[in-house]
């Protein structure tokens, strides 16, 4: 593509992610807090029996760790087994004792289970963390794919692409599909959101939008009776499944954080005596953990008896003494991430780093160990990605959304990260990480 | 011991609030010790619903009152049964791994302070006795904290009142979770109520006090501001990690203003009326 129309459709996907309004905000920096994600023209490209594959490892983990939630808040057999110690399960964090006891509708604790991938080889992919909680970004899959159609109708002619378009109707049977047993009729879904604050919002809104679902804040939200029930102009309609978009600490201010002043009042209990569905479950974190993370190929084993389709990259646990040693020792060649953190905040890239941050981390991991993970870095696949000199081949991560309700569905293809800056391994958008649209070939 | 318990809790609005929504965990679970003849909980001009047993077998339910409200009072009446069985919580129906009760929330985290005050109380005591370890860490906190009410409040932790040196049931069990936790040992808050009897020796009809996961035992309760361990002068309603999680009470009003509070418990060794109502039959 000559450079004079590469900047002209550079431009047109920049004035049409405007207009659609995309943005995202960034913590930590000066200015204003809504920006655009850079958006790459270059597509990443699957083929189909390479998708097929990792179809068939995601929907493994993604059983495998719902199957694990059920567990964990009932008999807790892996514990028993001793094949995850019971330290990183009760004692963690993002544990809660209120929902001991609980299966949900279908057994189902996480029912959009994000999963970041990196590739290394031919046939080799890495899962780097699993997101179990409210995973976001799906909305750029949908518009990135959405601005690609607009701007070249002709490659979508030419090439035989996987529709990624269904996944709002997708979600909706989702959701749909884990309405309580108390339900009797067609089952109705909202959105909750902590408010226009919030960096994700805009995909709160996009999704309830495309889905035909109520966009609701707590406050729009009451508990009466057996039941959860919406204000509106007519009266109060009862809530069946309710998708939130706000952490475990603030759903309930009488079950979590007393001074949460985003959730309802009393849901928790509607949750807890089967008068309402919440998407994910409370306490579904507990799988996420990264500390966990290391334990989901034992998962697979051990509750679904096959062998784990998808690898995990080899995680150090600074929690325990010879592999803080292993870590301590190798801090340049590594990369170390907080056990809780997220968004790419608070994480040593070895190699990139200075002496001084080096020494930072060092002392913060003296200081709590239990706090860390490391893991080493990855030769990451490149992409061919635009940039200023031209085409050049930038590293990118994939994260599909697996939806999880009656059944186990994938739409072919995902959120494609890409970091911008040269020879760069940080692709999250929060440090400056751009996107592309994700295509699988049909056969 | 036949004991009969009256509670009375009075919220006061002003100016009346838009609505109000409370989960009560106020319902007594049946184990060997305790024996519910009759409960019953009355929330006047509230919907009531959303009823469960959750996973450390407490039994709880939500109340909503529409407004404008300008008071909600919760009655509370009732007879249990209750048997000595020192402590020990035999026969209780949960499903929360004790394991779950070994993480320390605010009011419970250690400091320095609690950390050395659960390594001196266990210095003489042999590892392989948890019973002897538990009731060791229960009487240095009975040592620690002298009974002293107004000088705490609901939000001190049990690091602030060892400091303090002074405190309430509600700082003796915090401190008592806080040094049990530091030893690696679960334990939770449990709300109940007491029979204080002629004696006076006993201090609040409403109560609370800790249990300590003992092993090969089980959950034993331990008043440290009693210094004793429950018996069947003892009511057990329902545990937590900590005195909010555990509250009998937990409420939400909608609106701007001052809220006032009366409680009022009565608790009658009414063991005697039982014989005589028998005789009558």
């Amino acid at each position: 593509m000559p450079r004079e129309l590469r900047s002209l459709k550079q431009n047109e996907a920049e004035a049409l992610f405007r207009r659609i309004g995309i943005t995202f905000a960034v913590y930590g920096e000066g200015g204003s807090p809504d920006r655009l994600i850079p958006f790459d023209m270059f597509p990443r490209v699957f083929q189909a029996d390479e998708w097929a594959r990792l179809e068939r490892g995601i929907k493994q983990r993604a059983r495998a760790l719902n199957a694990f939630l059920v567990d964990v808040y009932g008999r807790g057999e892996i514990v028993k087994a001793g094949r995850i110690p019971g330290r990183l399960v009760y004692q963690n964090e993002a544990y809660e004792t209120a929902v001991c006891g609980i299966v949900p509708p279908k057994g189902v604790y996480s029912h959009i289970v994000g999963i970041d991938l990196v590739r290394t080889g031919p046939d080799e992919f890495f899962v780097l963390e699993d997101n179990c909680r409210t995973p976001s970004g799906v909305s750029y899959m949908l518009e990135n794919r959405e601005i690609m159609m607009r701007m070249f109708p002709a490659l979508f002619q030419e090439n035989r692409i996987a529709p990624v378009e269904n996944y709002p109707a997708m979600l909706r049977r989702t959701l749909a599909s884990v309405a309580p047993h108390k339900c009797d009729s067609d089952p109705r879904v909202v959105i909750l959101t902590p408010g226009h604050f919030n960096s994700a919002y805009y995909e709160h809104s996009f999704l309830a939008d495309m889905m035909g679902v109520e966009l609701v804040e707590g406050s729009d939200l009451f508990v009466e009776g057996d039941y959860c029930w919406m204000r509106t102009t007519e009266g109060p309609k009862r809530v069946d499944v309710i998708y939130r978009r706000i952490d475990d600490a603030f759903i309930d201010p009488l079950c979590f954080r007393p001074d949460s002043m985003l959730g309802v009042p009393g849901l928790m209990n509607v949750y807890r005596s089967g008068g309402v569905s919440i998407c994910s479950a409370p306490g579904a974190g507990v799988a996420d953990d990264k500390a966990i993370y290391t334990f989901v190929p034992e998962m697979i084993r051990f509750y679904l008896g096959e062998a784990p389709i998808l690898n995990n990259v080899p995680t150090w646990q600074c929690a325990k003494p010879e592999d803080l040693k292993y870590v301590l020792e190798h801090l340049s060649e590594l990369v170390v991430k907080e056990v809780h953190g997220s968004g790419g905040y608070g994480m040593l890239v070895g190699p990139k780093a200075d002496k001084a941050m080096i020494a930072l981390f060092d002392q913060k991991i003296r200081e709590k160990p239990w706090n860390y993970i490391a893991q080493p870095t990855l030769a990451l696949s490149t992409c061919p990605t635009f940039v200023d000199e031209g085409i050049a081949p930038r590293h990118v991560d994939l994260r599909p959304y697996c939806l999880v309700g009656e059944d186990i569905n994938l739409v072919p293809g995902g959120l494609t990260r890409v970091a911008l800056t040269e020879g760069s391994l940080v692709v999250n958008s929060s440090q400056g990480g751009g996107v592309k649209d994700t295509w699988v070939l049909a056969e | 011991m036949k004991l009969t318990i009256s509670h009375e809790t009075l919220y006061r609005f002003e100016p009346p609030m838009r609505g109000v929504v409370q989960s009560l965990r106020l319902t007594p679970s049946q184990f060997e010790g305790q024996q519910v003849i009759d409960w019953s909980i009355d929330v006047a001009g509230a919907e009531r619903g959303a009823a469960f047993r959750d996973g450390a077998g407490d039994w709880v339910e939500t109340v909503s009152v529409l407004g404008p409200v300008s008071e909600v009072r919760v009655v509370v009446r009732g007879t249990v049964i209750t048997q000595d069985l020192i402590g020990v919580l035999k026969g209780h129906r949960e499903t929360v791994p004790p394991e779950a009760y070994l993480r320390p929330t605010l009011p419970t985290e250690a400091d320095m302070a609690v950390r050395a005050l659960a390594e001196s109380a266990l210095e003489s005591v042999e590892n392989d006795d948890p019973l002897a370890r538990a009731h060791a860490l229960a009487s240095a906190v009975t040592d620690a904290i002298a009974y002293c009410p107004g000088e705490t409040n609901p939000g001190t932790s049990a690091a602030e009142a060892l400091a303090l040196g002074r405190g309430v049931c509600q700082d003796h069990t915090h401190a008592l979770i806080a040094v049990a936790q530091a030893s690696d040992i679960p334990a939770r808050y449990v709300t109940g109520y007491l029979e204080s009897g002629a004696d006076g020796g006993a201090h609040e009809a409403s109560h609370a006090w800790a249990e300590l996961w003992v092993h090969g035992i089980g959950w034993i309760g331990f008043d440290a501001a009693n210094a004793c361990c429950p018996d069947e002068r003892y009511v057990r309603i329902g545990s937590g990690h900590d005195a909010q999680d555990a509250a009998p009470i937990r409420g939400v009003a909608a609106g701007i203003g001052v809220e006032a509070l009366e409680v009022d418990v009565h608790v009658d060794d009414t063991t005697a009326d039982q014989g005589q109502s028998q005789t009558q039959q």
